[in-house]
């Protein structure tokens, strides 16, 4: 074979190889270290540097053959070197001390290590660094076609590093965005927290319940296996499904007495209003207007606004449904005591199916239960409920047999 | 001859020379274990590298990097290498790229190790397990 021919196949098989590595998504400074060789490999060069140039103009060595390692860490360069070397990008002999400022301040130290040649790394107009090469194997002088293969290959190298600064920032503004974006939902539902405590005020006989309500819709939706997100939806839901009660007098939210038709059918507009205040926001989780709109619809149709049945009711306002309602029987109000567990447990088993959904409300027996045995560390239910509400031996009985029966009815309704 | 093999690179000692064989295709996988076994030859003694390319077939640019490596430690640790059993392609690409200037050739490891025994002074040829 002809000596040229086989140069042409060494070299071609070397740019081949470089633009793999330079594609590859490896390690960064592997990556660079594998090119350094595949250049010094092509024209048999005993030693080179691949450098890079950071903004400030510090040199830092990414990849070193046959040289120490800290052999550039006091070089710099200033910005009209710079500009110069970007204005005439070629490889420079380190012995024309003429050919730059840069290599004219810095050649001596460079010829003496064993460097010969310096190239420069330009990608888009911006110096990505520099390749220092040592002189060849076989003792003669750089050809044209040299420095054409060793530019070529160089331009490679500074593509790779290049394209590894632009995914490394790249990463970087994700995060930025990511925490921005985190931050973003914390000030959300700090704000919807702090409107819940707003809602609340409106209702003397009812501080707390928008917080409290959030809080059980959230325990239920995680027993119900929703994900982080929905979780964190139906938990905003919650602190706002009584956003309408705005709208509504005062007087007749305060009256400590049972209200009149009329001051009912007042009252009875709060859910339509929410889902009117809420509609034109543009909430981070999805359908809060609607578990706001239907917290007062029931499985049988007997509900409002719409009188939606079972199936048209969101699985969220069934949630937060049974979370309203589970709170103001747990709850003193200004014409009546709370009642006893028991009799709570008992308005459920009997609502199930017509007021509140069997699943949700099994859901929601089983977090408590989980609270009550131990089950789980968590004691938020009991603490939502006030020291001793919970405390009773027949407790996890009167859970656990609640649990059964709906579950067997839930079976039932299935098979039949 | 007792040949031992590190990190999937067999090689042998004869006296204070060793003879480390290389793989069909000498790439950066390959090339790095041979480096890193001749660089182990020379800490541990030796005066003399050689190696055998008797089943190699290819060498790429890395190849020959790694190899202009070995032979820069080799010098700096005063001991001399010879490529033994190199097929004519290789041989065209070494003396094209200048690596025969800094290794001798040799058509065959005895021959290495004869060519050693005349130029290593205090070359001992009784064979020594590594």
């Amino acid at each position: 074979m002809e000596p040229s021919t086989q140069k042409l196949i060494h070299t071609f098989g070397a740019l081949a190889d470089l633009g793999q590595e330079v594609a590859s998504a490896g390690d960064f400074s592997e990556m660079v270290r594998t090119s350094m060789h595949l250049l010094l490999g092509t024209l048999a060069l005993r030693r080179g540097v691949v450098a890079e140039c950071s903004s400030s103009g510090a040199l830092n060595c990414v990849a070193v053959w046959g040289l120490r390692e800290d052999l550039l860490s006091a070089l710099s360069i200033t910005d009209d070197e710079r500009k110069e070397l970007l204005e005439s990008p070629k490889p420079a002999l380190l012995v024309d001390e003429t050919s730059s400022r840069f290599l004219g301040r810095y050649s001596e130290g460079l010829l003496d290590e064993g460097l010969e040649l310096a190239v420069p790394m330009i990608v888009r107009d911006e110096l990505t660094g520099f390749v220092l090469l040592g002189g060849k194997a076989s003792g003669e002088g750089f050809s044209a076609e040299d420095f054409e293969t060793i530019r070529a290959m160089v331009r490679h190298i500074g593509v790779g590093i290049h394209t590894h600064r632009l995914v490394e920032q790249v990463a970087r503004r994700a995060e930025e965005n990511r925490r921005l974006y985190e931050e973003l939902r914390a000030i959300y539902r700090d704000t919807v927290r702090a409107f819940a405590a707003a809602i609340d005020i409106k209702d003397k006989y009812t501080q707390g319940h928008s917080e409290r309500v959030g809080r059980y819709s959230e325990i239920i939706a995680r027993e119900l296996g929703w994900s982080e997100d929905e979780v964190e939806g139906i938990q905003i839901a919650g602190y706002l499904h009584d956003v309408g009660k705005l709208v509504v007098d005062r007087n007749i939210i305060n009256a400590p007495y049972h209200i009149d038709a009329k001051q009912s059918s007042e009252l009875n507009r709060h859910p339509a209003a929410g889902y009117e205040i809420l509609l034109p926001i543009n909430h981070p989780y999805a359908d809060i207007p609607l578990m706001a709109k239907y917290h007062h619809e029931r499985l049988d149709g007997r509900g409002y606004p719409d009188g939606l049945v079972d199936e048209q009711i969101p699985l969220g306002a069934k949630i937060v449904a049974l979370a309203d309602s589970f709170d103001a029987m747990t709850t003193d109000r200004p014409y009546r005591r709370r009642r006893t567990f028991a009799d709570v447990v008992r308005d459920l088993r009997e609502s199930s199916g017509t007021q509140f959904d069997g699943k949700v409300v099994i859901a929601f027996a089983r977090a408590i239960l989980k609270e009550v045995t131990g089950e789980t560390k968590e004691r938020r239910v009991i603490k939502m409920l006030g020291k001793g509400y919970l405390e009773g031996e027949e407790v996890p009985t009167l859970l656990a047999d609640l649990i059964a029966e709906l579950s067997e009815k839930q079976t039932s309704a299935v098979s039949g | 001859m007792d040949i031992s093999s590190v990190s999937d690179v067999k090689s042998h000692c004869v006296g204070t020379t060793a003879v480390v064989y290389a793989s069909d295709y000498l790439n950066k996988l390959t090339g790095e274990k041979i480096e890193r076994e001749c660089r182990r030859q020379l800490a541990q003694g030796c005066r003399a590298l050689v190696i055998d390319f008797a089943d190699t077939q290819l060498v790429n640019s890395i190849g020959i990097s790694i190899l202009l490596g070995i032979i820069d430690v080799a010098e700096k640790n005063k001991a001399q290498v010879v490529f033994a059993d190199v097929n004519n392609q290789t041989v065209e690409l070494f003396d094209m790229l200048g690596l025969t200037r800094h290794v001798a050739l040799a058509k065959d490891e005895q021959e290495a190790l004869l060519t050693l025994s005349t130029t290593v002074s205090g070359f001992d040829s009784t064979p020594t397990v590594h």
